[in-house]
């Protein structure tokens, strides 16, 4: 398993009524590896997201996740994967904590794995508090709770640096940073970070792959007049 | 079920925190028995204009519940990180029936005394088993078809305007039923029994609604 | 050529001549009723568009149905087009209906007469289908929900029909006979004309807005495809499949 590949798109397309938001996208990720999306707002970075958490399901192409295809096997991996958006998915009148227990309960892990998550995002403290009081920062670091409570294998990772202010992005990096050893798949407005962190970059313009491989021997400028 | 419980749980935490639903649906029913007080210009009512105003406000009421129901999920969140987990997603559709049914009867037990107090309906209660049974079998096509309505509309833009022009049709047969299941009960001289037709009416519309809506509920979650 | 098109003459020749044909026997050879006089006539149009239109309700659901199934636009295109046709044919229906209460009662409505009071709940019922589809603007969740809404309400069509007519205590004389089994031979060739004119009507026009749109989507996909996306305009916000 550990040698399989975790994800395989080939000709990955799906359409929004009239406008095709993704066109024949295939790559594959090996496990542990880190994928890197960029492209412009609007290129598909984020519905690309979505198909891999198996919110979307492809309207064309395959898309194979841990060696299921998705969407007809979705429901079997869906508990595989992580998804950090840029909405905290916590409600805002219960405290960090029963959030947490309410997800636990979703995922079917135990409790004692809450006070783990908790205590690992350094909100063991306010973890009473409903999520209405909480300053940004204690909600990044609650939302990344969430999203590795269940101990994905796969993390989708959408635009991580902007939804994290630095203080939380450095208590977390062990959490969903490349030290964490699990596969990834990040989007970013950032090429030069993309680089440093990826060992697939995707380049999407208008929906189409623009480029797809290794980030060696492409600069940040060159990188980004591919899909601007 | 496990699934549906934890959902359950979570709304009915959520609303014990909040309190949002459930004591405005109270007070809509106290005001709407006032208004009819004035519309119909009556001290008490009975028979089947008693039937009629206590389904109507119970209609009212639940119309708040409905509007609410899946609000939280759409706004905070909620759908995705469901979506995300590896459950049945029916336990939704059962979650939310359950949390709806809840509401109703809490909305009964202020609702139904205060009928008796301000509208002072004959053979209350002498018929009260019979009634609080049709209630109970009311609140069920409430719970499925509230959940069903609010389900479709918390995706749309127009969505307080949408679930009540879409539910309010649908729910009329158990609105039938239910009004006239309640009329012969609360006039002098009542027997006190339930009417076999309309309680058998109420319980196989009820199945009915269930069963489409457990059937086709997963298509309303896809994306 | 679409599928849609096929038989389309056929069936217009075969429409026009059986509509013609009906309204010539109601008009000339159905005999007048005692009671009512003239006016009964409207009994060849109402109780055929009633019919027509119920079924037609009906096959929106299951169409909706063989969507959600096999995930193919056609279905939810057919769905569409046989809910809206039906609604259309409906509005005539008890327009028609209450021409015929205000000539047999004296009322232009009438809450006595179960059958047109579950026909006015079925109608309010779906007339709400295209405000629905139209506040939903991702094309393909609005072809999912109006296609799960559909099913349910063609469900509701015949249940309502029946509770409806539990709630009726008064015994009133039954002047809509559905069944036409009680009708006089004249009376019952006429009848059967008209409801088979009224159906191939539906037929007919249901094909024709079902071409057209088709042609409506084949014309902007091949226009984007010569033009490039950028070159057509979108379409906007719309209720109808696209």
């Amino acid at each position: 398993m550990d040698d399989a590949n975790v994800i395989e798109l080939d000709g990955l397309t799906r359409h929004f009524g009239e406008r095709t938001v993704l066109r024949d996208v295939s790559l594959t990720l090996g496990a542990g590896q880190t994928l890197a999306v960029l492209g412009r707002n609007g290129a598909g970075k984020s519905t690309l997201l979505r198909i891999l958490a198996t919110l979307l399901r492809p309207h064309a192409g395959s898309a194979t996740l841990f060696g299921e295809p998705l969407p007809r096997q979705s429901w079997k991996v869906r508990g595989r994967v992580g998804l950090l958006g840029h909405e905290p998915l916590l409600y805002r009148d219960l405290s960090g904590r029963e959030n947490l227990v309410y997800h636990a309960r979703l995922h079917r892990v135990s409790l004692d794995r809450v006070e783990e998550v908790l205590a690992a995002v350094g909100m063991r403290e306010r973890a009473d508090d409903p999520v209405r009081s909480l300053s940004r920062g204690m909600v990044q670091r609650l939302t990344v709770a969430r999203a590795v409570l269940h101990k994905p294998e796969l993390l989708l990772l959408d635009e991580p640096r902007s939804n994290l202010d630095p203080a939380a992005g450095e208590l977390v990096e062990p959490l969903i940073g490349r030290a964490s050893g699990v596969t990834r798949v990040l989007t970013s407005h950032d090429p030069q970070a993309a680089l440093a962190e990826a060992d697939l970059v995707l380049a999407l313009s208008g929906g189409r792959a623009a480029y797809v491989g290794t980030p060696s021997g492409l600069d940040p400028d060159t990188l980004r007049s591919l899909y601007a | 079920m496990r699934t549906a419980s934890a959902i359950l749980r979570k709304d009915l935490l959520v609303e014990l925190r909040t309190l949002e639903t459930i004591p405005s649906m109270w007070l809509l029913a106290v005001i709407t028995y006032v208004i009819f007080h004035f519309g119909l210009n009556q001290d008490t009512v009975k028979g089947q204009l008693a039937a009629g105003v206590l389904t109507v406000t119970l209609l009212f009421a639940a119309m708040l519940a409905v509007n609410r129901l899946f609000v939280a999920e759409r706004e905070q969140g909620g759908f995705d990180a469901f979506l995300l987990a590896p459950v049945d997603r029916t336990a939704m559709l059962y979650a939310k029936a359950g949390a709806l049914f809840i509401f109703m009867v809490a909305l009964e037990l202020v609702a139904v005394p205060a009928f008796a107090l301000l509208l002072d309906p004959p053979c209350l209660g002498h018929s009260l088993p019979a009634l609080l049974l049709i209630l109970l079998l009311a609140d069920v096509a409430f719970a499925v078809i509230g959940t069903f309505v609010s389900a479709i509309a918390v995706h749309t833009r127009a969505r307080d305007l949408i679930g009540p022009i879409i539910g309010l049709p649908l729910l009329l047969p158990a609105l039938i039923a239910t009004a006239r299941g309640i009329g012969p009960l609360l006039v002098n001289g009542s027997s006190g029994s339930p009417s076999a037709k309309w309680l058998a009416v109420l319980a196989l519309y009820d199945l009915i609604n269930a069963l489409l809506a457990i059937g086709l509920f997963d298509f309303l979650l896809e994306e | 050529m679409s599928i849609h098109v096929r038989h389309l003459r056929g069936l217009t020749i075969a429409t026009a001549v059986t509509v013609t044909a009906a309204l010539i026997l109601v008009f000339f050879y159905a005999p007048l009723d005692a009671e009512q006089g003239f006016v009964q006539k409207i009994f060849y149009i109402h109780v055929p568009l009633a019919i027509v239109s119920l079924v037609g309700y009906c096959l929106g659901g299951a169409f909706g149905l063989m969507y959600l199934r096999t995930g193919k636009r056609v279905w939810d295109m057919r769905s569409y087009c046989a809910i809206h046709m039906s609604l259309i044919f409906s509005i005539g229906g008890i327009v028609a209906g209450s021409i015929w209460a205000k000539a047999s009662w004296g009322h232009w409505w009438v809450w006595s007469e179960p059958t047109l009071v579950s026909y006015l709940i079925v109608i309010l019922l779906f007339c709400t289908y295209q405000p629905l589809r139209f506040s939903i603007e991702d094309p393909e969740r609005q072809a999912r929900y109006a296609a799960v809404f559909a099913v349910v309400c063609g469900a509701f069509v015949p249940i309502n029909f029946i509770v409806v007519r539990l709630s009726a205590e008064y015994v009133h004389p039954r002047v809509l006979n559905l069944e036409g089994g009680n009708l006089p031979g004249p009376m019952k060739l006429t009848f059967y004309l008209s409801l088979l004119g009224i159906a191939l009507l539906f037929a007919t026009l249901m094909k024709y807005e079902m071409a057209a749109k088709e042609m409506r989507i084949e014309t902007r996909r091949l226009r984007r495809k010569l033009l490039g996306d950028d070159a057509v305009r979108p379409l906007g916000r719309t209720a109808s499949p696209s």
